[in-house]
C-alpha cells in the first residue's frame, strides 16, 4: 500500500511540472508589460523602463525566469554578511552587478513557489499565498456542502432508481438528472435567485452573512439561509452525476451471485437493495473523488461570483480580470495541487474500500 | 420461379450483409423516438438561427438597432416585438437569433476540431507508442489536472479572444479526453490478426491507420460527439456569462445573460430566453448523445 502511493506520488511530479511550465507560458505569452501593471506610470522614460525590467528580472530568458519563479532567487544572488548589500552569487545565471552600473544588485527574497512562495499581488501588495489561505475557508464551506447535500440525495435516488428499473420514479429521476446536467448552473442560480430572493423574498440574495461591522461571518448556523441556494445550484450537477453513477453500479451489483443468494435465503427485499446492493454498489463512487474537486474548482468560479460568495472562485475571476498575475497563477497551481491530490486520494481510496483489489 | 425466389433471397441477404455495424447503429438511432426529437428541435433551432437575416426581415426587426418608437425592457408580444426589447430597445427575438449562430457555430466547431485532433492523436500515439506517446500523455495528464474553467478564465482574461480564437483556445483545451479514449482502443486493436496479416503483407504504416484502425475507432467518436458539443457549449456560456468568452457587440447566448443580469428585476425575459435556449439545445446534445450511445453499444440487442 505504502509502495503504492509513494508510486502515485512519483507520477504526479511531471504532471506538477508541467502545470507550473505552462502557467508560466501563459504569463510569459501576455501581451503588456509588468513594468506598466506593476507601476502605473504610461510616460516613464525607455532607460527607466529597462531599467525596472532589468530590476525586476523580466528581460531575462524564458528558463531563468522560470527557474528563479520555481525555485526562488535568494540562493541565487544573496548577503553573506548581513549588510544588506548582496556580496555572492550564483554567476552564471545571475551576476553581482547585472546592470552593470558598479552598485551590486539586491539580494534575492524570493522563495519561489516550490518553498510556497507564490510572490505578492501586483493590485493588493499582499502574498498571493495568505490571500488564497484567507478565502480557502469560504469555497471549502460551499464545496463541502454541496458535495454533502449531493451524496445524500444522490446516492438513494440512484439506488431506487436501479432496483424500480423501467418504472416511473427511475424515468423520473435520470429526465431530471439529464436536465440539471444541461441547465447553465449560474443561469439556474439567477433564476433561484429571482424567484426566492426577489420575487419571493424569503431568501438573501447573495453574500455570506449579512453584513456585519467586523466583517467577521457569525457561525454556520446562524446563515443556513445564505448557504441554502448556492450549495443547491452547486449540487445540482452533482446530484445528476451521483445518481446516474450509482444506479449504473447498482444495477451491476444487482446481477451478481451474492445478490440472488441473500434473495434465495428468503432476506427482506430492503435489506437486500440496501445493505447488500447499495454497500457494494458505492465502492466505484471512490472514483469520483478526483474528478468532483476539479468542478468544485470550476464550479466555485460561476457560482460565487453569482451570489457573491467571498471564496478563491471569486477571487480567481477578479483576479483573472484585472490581471493580477501572481494571484491568478497561484489559484492555478493551488487548484491543480488539490485535483492531482483529489485523484491520487480517490485512487487509494478505491483500493482501500474494495477489498477485492489487491495490488501488492 | 424458384430460381427466381433463390436469386431475390440472395440479394436480400447480400443486402442484409453489406450493412455495416454502423449502419445498423443509425438504424436503430433512427427507431429511437427520444433521440429523433432531440434531433428535431436542434436541427429546428439551428435552421431558425441560420434564418435569422429571413426572419428578422419578415418580422420587420433588427439586432442592432435601437427601435425609437419603443421604449427599452418592452415586455413579451408588445410593439411588435414577439419577445420584447432588452436595455438598448433592441429586439429581443432577432438578438437570440443572432446570438444562436455564433453559440452553435462556436459548440460544434469547437467540438468537430477536437474530434479532429483527438482521433489523429489518439491513433498515431496508440499506434507507434514511444516517446511520442509519452509527450503526448504527459500533456493529456498535465491539461487533465488544471480545471477546465480555471484555465479558460485565465486564458481569456489574458488573451482577450474573438469568437474564432475562443474556438481555438477550447480545442486546444477540451482535445484529451477523445485522444485517450482513441489512444486505448487503438492499443487494443494493433495487436489483432488483421493489423499483423496487413503489417505482413506490407501495408503502408498510413494505410494500415487509414483502413483498419480509423473505420474501428470511428464509433467510439461518434458516440462521444454530440455530448462534447454540449459540454463546449456550457464552457462557452460561463466564459462569456463572467464577460471573458465572446466580447460584444457580438451576442451569444451566453454574454446576453451576462448582460441582462443586470436588469433582472426589470426585465426578466432577457435572463430567461437565452438560458432556456442553452438547457434546451444542451438537453437534446446529451439525449441525442445517450441515444448514440445505445446505439452503437453492441450488448444491447432490439
Amino acid at each position: 500500500m505504502i509502495k503504492y502511493i509513494i508510486r502515485r506520488l512519483v507520477q504526479s511530479i511531471p504532471t506538477f511540472f508541467g502545470i507550473t511550465l505552462l502557467s508560466y507560458l501563459l504569463l510569459w505569452l501576455a501581451p503588456g508589460s509588468v513594468v506598466e501593471r506593476l507601476y502605473f506610470a504610461p510616460n516613464i522614460k525607455a532607460e527607466t523602463r529597462a531599467r525596472l525590467a532589468a530590476q525586476l528580472g523580466i528581460d531575462d530568458p524564458f528558463h531563468i525566469q522560470y527557474l528563479r519563479w520555481l525555485a526562488g532567487d535568494d540562493w541565487l544572488r544573496w548577503d553573506s554578511d548581513g549588510d544588506g548589500i548582496a556580496d555572492s552569487s550564483f554567476t552564471p545565471l545571475a551576476p553581482l552587478d547585472e546592470d552593470g552600473d558598479g552598485i551590486p544588485e539586491p539580494p534575492g527574497d524570493n522563495y519561489g513557489i516550490l518553498r510556497g512562495d507564490f510572490g505578492k499581488s501586483f493590485i493588493k501588495k499582499q502574498p498571493v499565498l495568505d490571500i488564497i489561505l484567507s478565502n480557502l475557508l469560504a469555497t471549502l464551506e460551499l464545496g463541502v456542502a454541496a458535495i454533502m447535500t449531493s451524496l445524500v440525495i444522490g446516492i438513494p435516488v440512484g439506488v431506487v432508481s436501479a432496483v424500480t428499473r423501467g418504472r416511473l420514479f427511475d424515468n423520473v429521476a435520470r429526465v431530471m438528472a439529464v436536465i440539471f446536467d444541461a441547465v447553465p448552473n449560474f443561469w439556474l442560480g439567477y433564476m433561484l435567485l429571482y424567484l426566492f430572493g426577489s420575487l419571493l423574498g424569503i431568501l438573501p440574495i447573495g453574500g455570506r452573512c449579512a453584513i456585519t461591522l467586523t466583517g467577521v461571518c457569525p457561525s454556520l448556523f446562524e446563515r443556513f439561509d445564505y448557504l441554502f441556494l448556492p450549495t443547491i445550484v452547486f449540487a445540482a450537477g452533482f446530484v445528476a452525476l451521483f445518481s446516474r453513477y450509482i444506479r449504473t453500479s447498482t444495477l451491476e451489483v444487482l446481477s451478481q451471485d451474492y445478490i440472488r443468494t441473500a434473495r434465495a435465503k428468503g432476506l427482506a427485499p430492503r435489506v437486500v437493495n440496501f445493505r447488500h446492493a447499495m454497500r457494494n454498489a458505492l465502492i466505484p463512487v471512490a472514483t469520483l473523488l478526483g474528478p468532483i474537486i476539479t468542478n468544485v474548482w470550476a464550479g466555485a468560479i460561476v457560482i460565487e461570483t453569482v451570489f457573491a460568495w467571498p471564496g478563491i472562485g471569486r477571487i480567481a475571476f477578479t483576479s483573472a480580470i484585472q490581471q493580477d498575475y501572481p494571484v491568478v497563477m497561484g489559484i492555478v497551481i493551488f487548484a491543480s495541487i488539490a485535483t492531482i491530490l483529489g485523484f491520487l486520494l480517490s485512487d487509494i481510496l478505491y483500493v482501500f474500500i474494495d477489498p477485492r483489489i489487491r495490488i501488492l | 420461379m424458384t430460381t427466381n425466389r433463390a436469386a431475390s433471397a440472395l440479394r436480400e441477404s447480400e443486402r442484409l450483409q453489406s450493412k455495416s455495424l454502423t449502419d445498423l447503429a443509425f438504424a436503430r438511432l433512427r427507431r429511437d423516438r427520444l433521440s429523433m426529437v432531440g434531433i428535431g428541435i436542434l436541427l429546428f433551432l439551428t435552421a431558425a438561427s441560420l434564418a435569422a437575416p429571413v426572419i428578422t426581415d419578415i418580422l420587420q426587426v433588427d439586432p442592432n438597432t435601437t427601435d425609437a418608437s419603443a421604449s427599452k425592457y418592452l415586455p413579451l408580444f408588445s410593439g411588435g416585438h414577439l419577445l420584447g426589447t432588452d436595455n438598448l430597445g433592441r429586439d429581443h427575438l432577432a438578438r437570440l437569433l443572432y446570438a444562436g449562430q455564433v453559440s452553435l457555430f462556436i459548440g460544434f466547431m469547437s467540438a468537430f476540431l477536437a474530434l479532429v485532433i483527438g482521433v489523429t492523436l489518439g491513433i498515431l500515439t496508440g499506434y507507434f507508442g514511444g516517446v511520442i506517446d509519452d509527450l503526448v500523455n504527459w500533456i493529456i495528464t498535465t491539461l487533465n489536472s488544471i480545471p477546465v474553467l480555471v484555465l479558460l478564465i485565465v486564458i481569456s482574461a489574458v488573451f482577450k479572444p474573438t469568437a474564432e480564437a475562443l474556438i481555438i483556445i477550447i480545442v486546444l483545451i477540451t482535445w484529451t479526453p477523445t485522444t485517450r479514449l482513441v489512444r486505448g482502443e487503438t492499443l487494443s486493436i494493433r495487436s489483432r490478426e488483421y493489423i499483423v496479416s496487413a503489417q505482413a503483407i506490407g501495408a503502408s504504416s498510413f494505410r494500415i491507420m487509414r483502413v483498419h484502425i480509423l473505420p474501428n475507432v470511428f464509433s467510439l467518436t461518434i458516440v462521444t460527439l454530440a455530448r462534447n458539443i454540449g459540454i463546449v457549449m456550457l464552457i462557452e456560456a460561463a466564459l462569456s456569462f463572467l464577460g471573458l468568452g465572446v466580447q460584444p457587440p457580438t451576442a451569444t447566448w451566453g454574454n446576453m445573460l451576462s448582460k441582462s443580469r443586470e436588469f433582472i428585476t426589470k426585465a426578466p425575459h432577457l435572463m430567461i430566453f437565452p438560458g432556456l435556449l442553452i438547457t434546451v439545445v444542451v438537453l437534446c446534445l446529451y439525449v441525442l448523445g445517450d441515444g448514440l450511445r445505445d446505439a452503437f453499444d453492441p450488448t444491447i440487442k432490439d
